[in-house]
């Protein structure tokens, strides 16, 4: 079988749950936390508890959009000797038993910027990363690693505001691939709930401008919200409440929060999976 | 950088996208940007109306009680024993720092744009009472972000900001200093963007922030050269500020960019000293990177993490620098220094002694410099020194590094 990885690896998993008629569950984790060890061991068993797609984020000491969960991970994982390096390990060492879940960097520019943007996506792309989520280049700096990204064959993902109007969308939607990430509230990570009814007035407005999958993300912390979402839209995020249950567990050692994480996880894609007849309704519909 | 490369003139920065060569830029979360787009379009209008002009130019003149003097500092002078030192006195404005002429112009743009909520970062606290002056001057409730560290060495100022009514937030994440502190402003911003203005307090941030707020602080420039004019008859030969962001430093300099035979001397802070890896030199010891919305040099480690910089001044103690400052260090128009604590503590003292004048230990680092560089000069050679602080709110950290109770 070929492998094919980048864009075409979103792509493929995304087309497959069209097909199933399900949304996927689209789990977020901070690689290095708690321990490169245990994280390692959560990135491998998140599939097998129901992550359709690996939000994987990269340690930074300044995380400016995230809220106190994410921050402390992103600190946890830098105390533990993380480095974009071991990231890129991490992932390698992932592919080396699932080659079909996405995996998708998530973080701020720096790291990437210091490490030198032609070498990172070069790295990226042998150790089976698919795509970039980089909260802090907008369109507007799209020169500098969004089109660089593209051009290698990995995804750039866009995040979509509430502030994002009709007006500035096309630019959001220019040079983008893989998924359209909803930011479901003008704030931080972890802080807040989803309004599933404002996102699916949300959702249907960006459909009409792009065929790309929509992914909602910013407050989903239950299976309730993450069934509530994942019947409106095709992707469920979930971060702050996954990373939570990390921390908490940590202290247990590795095995402990495993299990925490693959708990959570498996709530999670239970709760995604029973919004699958309300989807195909709504699909149908349309 | 090869002599092609250089421009027509250093003042004409940045472009239409808020670049100064690779440095600047608009490195913000989408959240922020419509946001950013709309605050530049209010301010390029703001600018061009002649009211607005004339709000700023009153308050200049009845508020802050510019202009601020041009004062030939005879004493020093004469110790030194080379050039003529005169001190731009930024120190006696309302508030007692520049940071006051930047948070006017701010806030009555936040007024025009119909903003009903303040937002500003704090480091020495000298930004923070300046935006908790106006904001209580235009009756805008007010939030100050300021690190845990900085609150414990800089007390006076939190307590001036809480009698000005605004509410100081104590930041615990990171190296709880000024980056934090902005760090924290910015979650704000992104959560509350219907009705707060962020007041940022120097020349960096995203697009428009770090020329917006050089040309606040222009005004320092403008009046030196005229005043320079009536006491001097011609320009001076040398500048010299301090440089944490660098709003003073910009706010001086830019007048004179042009002027190829003005030696301009920006002054980092060295800390404990360059060599171990405790200052907050960015320019001299720092490699450029992303950070709060501008590509511009940072202290930061191998992997990009942000480092933590380290100075006897809170209002220097920062990892970054403004994109300008940048952009003028690669094309070699402004030649970056840096000076440690304890030559700031001894400038400090020597200033107070010789002249009557107790500087902030921000201003104190170009006086470091100055003593280094006035010996050389012949007694014909004019130096300029932007004194953008005045050292009341120092005290109790200088007491403190003097081993003296007070």
């Amino acid at each position: 079988m070929t492998v094919v990885g980048g864009t075409a690896r979103i792509d493929a998993r995304f087309a497959a749950l069209k097909k199933e008629g399900r949304a996927a569950l689209v789990t977020f984790v901070t690689a290095g936390d708690p321990s490169p060890e245990a994280s390692a061991e959560i990135l491998r068993a998140l599939p097998e508890a129901g992550a359709d797609v690996i939000e994987l984020g990269m340690a930074f000491t300044d995380p400016m959009a995230d809220g106190p969960a994410i921050q402390r991970a992103n600190l946890r994982a830098l105390a533990s000797g993380i480095t974009l390096k071991k990231t890129l390990a991490m992932v390698a060492t992932f592919r080396e038993h699932d080659t079909e879940t996405p995996v998708i960097l998530m973080g701020y520019f720096n790291p990437i910027h210091a490490y030198g943007v032609e070498p990172f996506l070069e790295d990226a792309k042998i150790a089976g990363v698919d795509g970039l989520i980089i909260v802090d280049v907008p369109p507007e700096e799209d020169d500098v690693l969004c089109l660089p990204t593209m051009a290698s064959g990995l995804s750039f993902v866009r995040l979509a505001t509430p502030t994002t109007d009709d007006q500035r969308l096309p630019q959001v939607l220019a040079n983008t691939s893989g998924f359209l990430y909803y930011v479901s509230m003008a704030g931080i990570t972890g802080v807040g709930s989803v309004d599933a009814s404002a996102v699916d007035a949300q959702v249907k407005r960006f459909r009409a401008s792009t065929d790309l999958p929509i992914a909602v993300g910013f407050g989903i912390r239950t299976p309730e919200q993450a069934e509530a979402i994942a019947g409106v839209a095709d992707a469920a995020v979930v971060g702050s409440a996954l990373i939570d249950a990390i921390a908490e567990a940590a202290p247990g050692g590795t095995a402990k929060v495993v299990e925490a994480a693959k708990t959570v996880t498996a709530n999670l894609a239970a709760g995604v999976r029973r919004a699958e007849r309300t989807d195909k309704i709504i699909r149908n519909q349309l | 950088m090869g002599l092609a490369d250089k421009p027509n003139t250093f003042r004409g920065g940045p472009d239409a996208d808020g670049h100064y060569g690779d440095f600047g830029g608009r490195f913000v979360a989408e959240t922020l940007m419509p946001l950013i787009l709309e605050l530049e379009q209010e301010y390029e209008k703001a600018k061009a109306d002649p009211e607005f002009q004339a709000e700023i130019e009153h308050l200049n003149t009845h508020y802050i009680g510019r202009p601020s003097p041009l004062y030939f500092a005879e004493r020093l002078t004469k110790h030194f024993g080379g050039a003529k030192i005169y001190f731009k006195r930024d120190e006696l404005n309302h508030t007692g720092a520049h940071k006051i002429n930047n948070c006017i112009g701010q806030i009555l743009l936040a007024v025009r744009m119909g903003r009903t909520r303040i937002i500003a970062e704090t480091g020495a606290g000298q930004h923070g009472v300046a935006t908790a002056t106006v904001a209580a001057l235009f009756g805008l409730p007010c939030t100050i972000y300021m690190g845990e560290v900085d609150i414990a060495r800089q007390q006076p100022n939190v307590f001036r900001m809480k009698l000005l009514g605004a509410e100081v937030r104590s930041v615990t994440s990171g190296s709880k200093t000024l980056k934090d502190a902005m760090n924290e402003a910015l979650r704000d911003w992104v959560t509350n963007v219907d009705d707060t203005f962020y007041i940022i307090g120097t020349v960096a941030g995203p697009h428009p922030y770090p020329a917006m707020v050089r040309e606040f602080q222009s005004v320092i420039g403008r009046e030196a050269r005229g005043q320079m004019m009536e006491a001097e008859g011609r320009a001076p030969d040398s500048l010299v500020a301090c440089i944490g962001g660098g709003s003073n430093a910009m706010g001086l300099f830019h007048e004179f960019l042009d002027d190829d035979a003005i030696d301009i001397y920006g002054v980092e802070a060295a800390g404990h000293g360059i060599e171990t890896g405790e200052h907050a030199a960015s320019l001299t010891a720092g490699r450029p990177g992303v950070l709060h919305g501008n590509r511009t040099y940072l202290l930061q480690d191998d992997d990009g993490q942000i480092a933590e910089a380290h100075s006897i001044s809170a209002g220097l103690d920062y990892p970054g620098i403004g994109p300008e400052h940048s952009w003028l260090h690669d094309m070699g128009r402004v030649n970056y220094v840096s000076i440690t604590d304890s030559e700031a503590l001894d400038a400090f003292q020597l200033c107070a002694k010789m002249e009557g004048i107790i500087p902030a230990l921000e201003p104190s680092h170009a006086l470091a410099y100055v003593a280094k560089l006035a010996p050389k000069q012949s007694s014909d050679h004019i130096l300029l020194m932007n004194l953008c602080g005045r050292g009341d709110k120092d005290i109790f950290t200088v007491a403190d590094a003097l081993g003296v109770k007070i």
